[in-house]
């Protein structure tokens, strides 16, 4: 079997490369022929697997991970970005593996879907896990936040060795209670990455939209339910501080600061959440410090994260926004002053058909510049959301090309930003590939 | 900004001219229900009694809460399984006060959870059953079955309706309420009736999120001309500007569901 499979699989994978097709289907040849293919390949790894999942920020998380962990000299294997899911792990595999379905790295680093994660975790329990957060995102897809918080919750309960854990997220932190009940066989240890009490109110969670956001007067923290008085635990790493170019984190009773590539605090709070997932997966043995913090301040953002193009000698800058505390949190830390705007919302299945989310954001940042372009499928609903927060606006048009165009023909001399779904971040590096020399700077 | 910068606030009737009065707007538990944008409902509220002429003024009552007096319009959102539970016994709590506000004719909005809570009962999938407050003669049965996706339906009082569905609770109608409208796209109160939301006095209640009312201004002015009417006595309105209500709402009239 194990001869038969793999080079067959090898070989499906270079013909559905050759005719450009998709990513997923050699994984499912070979899953059809030799189900155990991608356990066997991963049970071999010296340390094992570890799961990233979460909504938001996978990607540029285990990107992050990968790197600190191939800082301190590691082989790590890790799955493309966008086959996120059991199969895409398996075809991911292929690709790597030698002819006798050998696997050389020391460690699998793999970002997974919530929904995918709870088929892949039931298959390979992964040694382990780093759970970022539950933001509303694509409610459609999942039904509701707390359905969500439960999927992660059982990757969590298959994890054999450490599981790392939100602090500041009431959802994710309190995951730490159910695996405290399950019995001491299945116990992997928690821990924890945070935030400073100076930077919570920067990260309102879905339970505060309403209400401001931050510590509540009554002294509960945020990683408080409704009602629920905590102590919070102490962090492995935290987020003391984010300035306009650098970051100090805090891990083993010491302050590391660094410069940072990455932008934006949500992306550096996941740096922080990169950095305990690499100490726990190093464990008890050395770590070059030095090297490790060097590697945290040159991650740069995966494809589309905070990405920085120049366009007609300006930067040109893609804040990917998905629900909305992503949406809050990019427009906290992308101040809109001296920036030409555009805000492009589509409702393909990727981006989620509901719109009811731009209404759980507030425009005021914006009122002071406006905004000068609102594209995509709902544009007229992007425009509609303006009106009701008094932000001015210029065009509104729904086709992504023209409504580039325009906005790049009206902001010459300008550097520019522009907040988008996935879908229509897809369409406008597309586009911008076409009438510029998109230069990626990092 | 570009030259043809247009300003997208339209409140000449608020700025330079007297109040014609103020419209207090209680949210109901905007902590624990409030998922899905639903403050979207309360902003629409604010600024269009505003843009009539009138002074908004936004309350919220939360569990625990004094409740205040003189309130002229509520509106309660969605939330999880887990917020209806925190709220249940503080809504009982409420129940009559509420009840006599809706039987004199106050206007109220109610929205997915809400709506589940002021019906009847919800009987949950799971298997306790949350009581409700009664005030729309409605029961509700938890499935396993998700209704999700783009709504639009037909309503002889509002026109067309739009908004999206994301539920797993199916709302059976009794005699005592009528529909809100009669479903074109999507599923509704529940996968075989072929109806959406509940009708009661001035009571809307709805499944719709998007929010509802950016969407569809008839029922936010259906909310606001009642309020005026019962306070005032008459309701004088303004002419809030309506095009990109329009706009959208063509728009996501072509959505898939």
């Amino acid at each position: 079997m194990l001869s038969f499979s793999v080079p067959l699989g090898k070989l499906v994978r270079t013909l559905s490369r050759l005719r450009g097709g998709g990513s997923a289907f050699p994984g499912l040849v070979v899953e059809k022929i030799d189900p155990r293919f991608m356990q066997r390949t991963l049970a071999s790894l010296p340390h094992g697997v570890a799961v990233v999942s979460g909504t938001n920020g996978k990607t540029t998380t285990t990107k992050m991970v990968v790197e600190l962990l191939e800082s301190q000299g590691l082989k790590v294997f890790t799955n493309r970005s966008g086959s996120n899911f059991t199969r895409g792990v398996a075809a991911s595999l292929l690709g790597e593996v030698d002819w006798r379905g050998r696997l050389d790295a020391d460690i699998a680093i793999l970002e997974l879907d919530e929904a995918h994660a709870v088929h892949f975790v039931n298959k390979v329990p992964p040694r382990y896990s780093l759970l970022l957060n539950v933001l509303r995102d694509q409610l459609d897809r999942f039904g509701e936040i707390d359905k969500t918080a439960r999927l992660l919750e059982h990757i969590a309960s298959k994890t054999t060795d450490t599981v790392v854990l939100n602090r500041e997220d009431p959802r994710v932190a309190r995951i730490a209670k159910t695996i405290n009940t399950l019995d001491a066989v299945h116990h992997p240890e928690v821990r924890y990455f945070g935030l400073d009490e100076s930077l919570r109110s920067t990260f309102p969670n879905d339970d505060e939209m309403r209400t401001g956001g931050g510590p509540s007067p009554s002294g509960t923290s945020v990683a408080a339910a409704p009602g629920e008085a905590v102590d919070l635990p102490d962090a492995d790493v935290v987020l003391r501080r984010v300035g306009a170019q650098d970051a100090d984190f805090e891990f083993d009773g010491k302050t590391v600061t660094t410069t940072m590539k990455l932008r934006g605090v949500y992306n550096i709070f996941n740096a922080a959440a990169a950095l305990s997932l690499t100490r726990a997966v190093l464990g008890t043995g050395p770590i070059d410090t030095p090297k490790l913090v060097k590697a945290l301040g040159d991650v740069a953002p995966a494809f589309g994260r905070g990405e920085s193009l120049t366009v007609d000698g300006q930067p040109l800058e893609l804040v990917l926004v998905k629900n909305p505390s992503g949406f809050r949190l990019g427009l906290k830390s992308f101040p809109a002053g001296g920036y030409a705007t555009m805000i492009a919302i589509n409702d393909n299945y990727a981006d989620g058909r509901d719109m009811s989310w731009l209404w759980d954001v507030e425009f005021e940042s914006l009122r002071e510049g406006g905004v000068d372009v609102l594209t995509g499928v709902r544009a007229y609903d992007m425009a509609l959301r303006l009106q009701y927060d008094d932000v001015p606006f210029g065009t509104v048009e729904p086709d992504i090309t023209a409504a580039l165009r325009t906005f790049i023909d009206g902001s010459r001399g300008k550097p520019k930003r522009i907040f988008c779904t996935y879908t229509s971040m897809l369409a406008i590096r597309r586009e911008l590939a076409k009438i510029t020399i998109v230069e990626v700077v990092s | 900004m570009t030259s043809e910068t247009q300003p997208a606030t339209q409140s000449p009737q608020s700025e330079g001219q007297s109040s014609k009065g103020t419209i207090r707007v209680l949210q109901l538990y905007p902590r624990e229900m409030n998922i899905y944008g639903d403050w979207g409902n309360a902003l629409v509220l604010k600024q269009r009694i505003k843009w009539h002429g009138y002074t908004p003024e936004l309350l919220e009552y939360n569990v625990g809460d004094d409740f205040p007096d003189d309130v002229d319009i509520i509106v309660g959102g969605g939330g999880q399984d887990s917020g209806q539970l925190v709220i249940q016994d503080d809504l009982q709590a409420r129940a009559d006060q509420l009840r006599e506000l809706a039987d004199n004719g106050a206007p109220m909005l109610v929205i997915c959870g809400l709506y589940q809570l002021f019906g009847k009962f919800f009987k949950t999938s799971t298997g306790p059953t949350i009581p409700g407050i009664g005030i729309l003669d409605v029961e509700t049965q938890g499935t396993d079955e998700r209704l999700i996706g783009n709504v639009i339906m037909k309503s002889a009082e509002f026109g067309d309706i739009m908004g999206y569905e994301n539920h797993s609770g199916q709302t059976t109608l009794g005699p005592g309420v009528q529909p809100l409208g009669t479903v074109t796209k999507g599923a509704g109160n529940n996968s075989k009736d072929g109806h959406e939301g509940a009708r009661y006095n001035n009571v809307v209640a709805s499944y719709l999120h998007g929010s509802l009312l950016p969407k569809n201004p008839a029922i936010a002015d259906f909310l606001i001309r009642t309020a005026a009417e019962r306070k005032f006595g008459t309701f004088v309105p303004g002419s809030p500007d309506d095009d990109y209500a329009r706009l959208a709402r063509e728009h996501a009239a072509r959505r898939p569901r």
